[in-house]
């Protein structure tokens, strides 16, 4: 039977594994996502031999609203998971991607978040290999949920680790912060806005090529996803052993993110980005890297924000525009909705 | 964004300083206490001490909401929950205040009960409208500046008829709180204040002329933003030196010597002023917080619920009493930032952004450490 996508809702035997299902996958996810290996139609695909070290992460996505300013779920979940493996420096070759659908949600919906999914998996260079779908029954999920898990490659040589910062190494950022977490706050609050505060979501492994080509002795790179700049870079200090301080006037912040923040009294740097990353290098590379990142196009904005520092207390210090100086804490609080 | 850009200049913040730096007359301390939470927050966030002299020391005051607010008062909320299961509303910080046996409102959430954060207490009407059949009490707190918006809403269940809607009342007054710290026995010796920011657009500047007059102390009526709080530190030197005490204003873009007198009119058609009220570490307090009028007594959680006050001690270990009257510094507490930190807060003051523990911990803790 062919599936109503323009009016058609997720049903319970959509996951049930029987004729429904293979309707499903075959008509919405095979056809959207197809490359030879999804094509075998087996349990597991089967890739062919790999040299090197393989590097491998999975994330869960559960953000809300399913669809917002820059992307939706589905460029998300590939994004999210893209990322995690580029920032090891290694290239994200394979995605497997699973959904837990809830029972009424609209087919079309679907269809636009699939499709949105194989854009930008085509966009970063990777296939979706082997993918699961559950149904869960109406009230027990929020429309769909995404886990999905990338193997890739890592370059040779290329070692990274966010134990690996030491006093005097520079702090890189890639581009402005707080977009994506806003572009969901917003929505959420219903705040509008001359221009429309739009999500930062991207693959960064074409980004990250360009900063491994550059030579520069990189000791780490992350994304500060959720818990935004602060909580990752508290994560690298606490992982090295380190302080850090930073230039707050040196960071970039869209005009727009920072009014937005100042209406809601938050700090843009606990909100999630989805398209930067933080580079953590040796002193004498720091103005090379930053020349290589500002030639991508997702990297156009990148700044040294400061630099690590010896502090057994490893405290991420900040030097304020006013000239003083404040601590960058770890999140706490209320946890902010569910953004990623 | 513009407007807010030239209050957070850093060419003008260092212009300051060095005014204030230059005027500062060697030799003799001057110890000025920021009443407002508000100005505790901006200072450590903008790392603002960095940028004063060493002889001008900033004493954090009582101006936080949620840090006043003895564990009695949150117990009466929880009671309310637990016991009566009604949809306890609140503003976000009130939720993690600690209370009594462990308890906090969002830990009884945990243990069921029914508590919700509201942004303004409109939420907390429309909760009421959407669930006829439940009780919604709104735990109403804070200074003159969250006051009005309570009187506009307790109208407003008036005129609806809103039956199942009440208010767990503690809104609290300045003035009373002021005179409380200049007049405590054990109080710190204080040189003038950066008098609040918002609570004045309401009562405006007038009812801080008897600490300029009978208590000789300088106020300074400040902004939130940080050239705000410089500037008016600035003039804070400035009349020590010349040993006068005057209300001034810094914050003539908002404040004004009578206040809002249609926002006061509001108060005062709503609220009366209880004949007294427990203050957390300032002692019980005549005439120092407010209460529904008679004719609104119908929407008193208090009275419909039968919930008493029942006054009780601070956590032992605790130094809320001595910071929040200026005595102490939170570094100073025994547990600060190791039994108490913002993710577990034994004290009321390491609660909310505004609390002078939070602050020095988010902000400030490199200092001390
Ligand atoms: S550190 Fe905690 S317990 Fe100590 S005074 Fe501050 S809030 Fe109270």
């Amino acid at each position: 039977m062919k599936l109503d996508l323009r009016h058609g809702r997720v049903e319970m035997n959509h996951g049930s594994g029987g004729r429904a299902m293979a309707e499903l996958i075959e008509q919405l996810f095979a056809k959207a996502l197809s490359n030879d290996y999804l094509a075998q139609g087996d349990d597991g695909a089967v890739l062919p031999a790999m040299s090197g070290r393989l590097v491998m992460s999975t994330d869960s996505h559960v953000v809300s609203p399913l669809f917002f300013p820059g992307g939706d779920i589905g460029s998300l979940a590939v994004h999210g998971t893209v990322n995690d493996v580029a920032v090891m420096g290694a290239k994200p070759l394979y995605l497997a991607a699973s959904f837990i659908l809830e029972e009424g949600f609209p087919l079309a919906d679907l269809q636009r978040i699939v499709e949105s999914m194989a854009r930008a998996a085509a966009a970063a260079d990777v296939l979706v290999v082997t993918g699961d779908t559950k149904v869960v029954e109406k009230g027990k999920g929020d429309g769909v949920f995404i886990t999905t898990t990338s193997v890739g490659v890592a370059r040779d040589g290329v070692e990274l680790s966010g134990n690996r910062a030491r006093p005097g190494d520079k702090i890189l950022l890639s581009g402005t912060i707080g977009d994506h977490g806003m572009a969901i706050l917003s929505q959420r609050e219903g705040l509008s806005f001359k221009a429309p505060i739009v999500s930062d979501s991207a693959p960064l492994n074409g980004l990250i090529e360009c900063m491994l080509d550059s030579g520069a002795q990189l000791r780490a790179l992350r994304d500060p996803t959720r818990g935004g700049l602060a909580t990752t870079l508290n994560e690298l200090a606490t992982q090295s052993g380190v302080g850090m301080r930073l230039d707050e006037a040196a960071i970039p912040v869209k005009p727009v993110v920072a009014a937005a923040c100042e209406f809601l009294g938050l700090d843009p740097a606990y909100l999630a980005n989805e398209g930067k990353l933080i580079a953590i290098c040796a002193p004498a590379d720091a103005e090379p890297l930053l020349n290589a990142m500002r030639r991508h196009p997702f990297g156009r904005e990148a700044a040294i924000v400061g630099e690590v520092v010896e502090d057994r207390h490893r405290f991420v210090q900040m030097t304020t525009p006013m000239g003083g100086r404040r601590i960058l804490d770890w999140l706490s609080g209320e946890p902010l909705p569910r953004i990623c | 964004m513009k407007y807010i850009d030239e209050f957070r200049d850093g060419a003008l913040a260092r212009q300051l300083a060095a005014a204030i730096a230059a005027e500062v007359m060697g030799g003799r301390p001057y110890r000025f206490m920021e009443f407002c939470g508000g100005h505790t927050h901006t200072i450590s966030r903008y790392g603002l001490t960095d940028l004063l002299p060493d002889a001008i020391r900033m004493i954090h005051g009582p101006g936080c909401p949620v840090c006043v607010l003895p564990i009695g008062r949150i117990d009466q909320a929880i009671r309310l929950a637990l016991e009566q299961r009604v949809i306890l509303c609140s503003y976000g910080d009130c939720l993690r205040v600690p209370a009594s046996g462990g308890l906090s409102l969002l830990k009884a959430k945990a243990q069921g009960a029914d508590v919700r954060i509201v942004y303004a207490v409109t939420d907390a009407l429309e909760l009421a409208r959407r669930n006829p059949d439940r009780q919604v009490v709104f735990l109403a707190i804070g200074f003159e500046t969250t006051t009005p918006p309570t009187a506009v809403a307790v109208r407003q269940a008036e005129a609806e008829g809103l039956a199942n809607f009440s208010l767990l009342c503690n809104h609290v007054l300045t003035p009373p709180a002021m005179h409380a710290i200049l007049d405590h026995p054990a109080g710190t010796r204080l040189d003038g204040f950066v008098g609040p920011a918002h609570v004045s657009t309401v009562i405006g500047s007038r009812p801080y002329e008897p600490f300029a007059r009978e208590y000789g102390k300088p106020v300074v009526i400040a902004g939130f933003e940080p050239l705000d709080v410089l500037q008016a530190i600035l003039m804070l030197v400035r009349q020590t030196n010349s040993g006068r005490a005057e209300v001034e204003n810094e914050f003539v873009r908002a404040v004004t010597p009578e206040g809002n007198r249609k926002a006061q009119a509001l108060m005062d058609e709503v609220f009366e002023l209880r004949d007294s009220f427990e203050w957390r570490g300032l002692g019980t307090l005549p005439r120092s917080a407010l209460k529904l009028r008679p004719r609104f007594a119908a929407l008193d959680a208090e009275a419909r619920f039968g919930v008493e006050y029942v006054a009780v001690p601070d956590n032992k270990a605790c130094e809320c009493g001595a910071i929040l009257r200026g005595e102490k510094r939170p570094a100073e507490c025994r547990i600060f930032g190791s039994a108490c930190t913002p993710d577990h807060p034994v004290g009321a003051c390491m609660v909310s952004a505004e609390g002078a523990c939070a602050a020095h911990y988010t902000y400030g803790r490199f200092r001390s450490v």
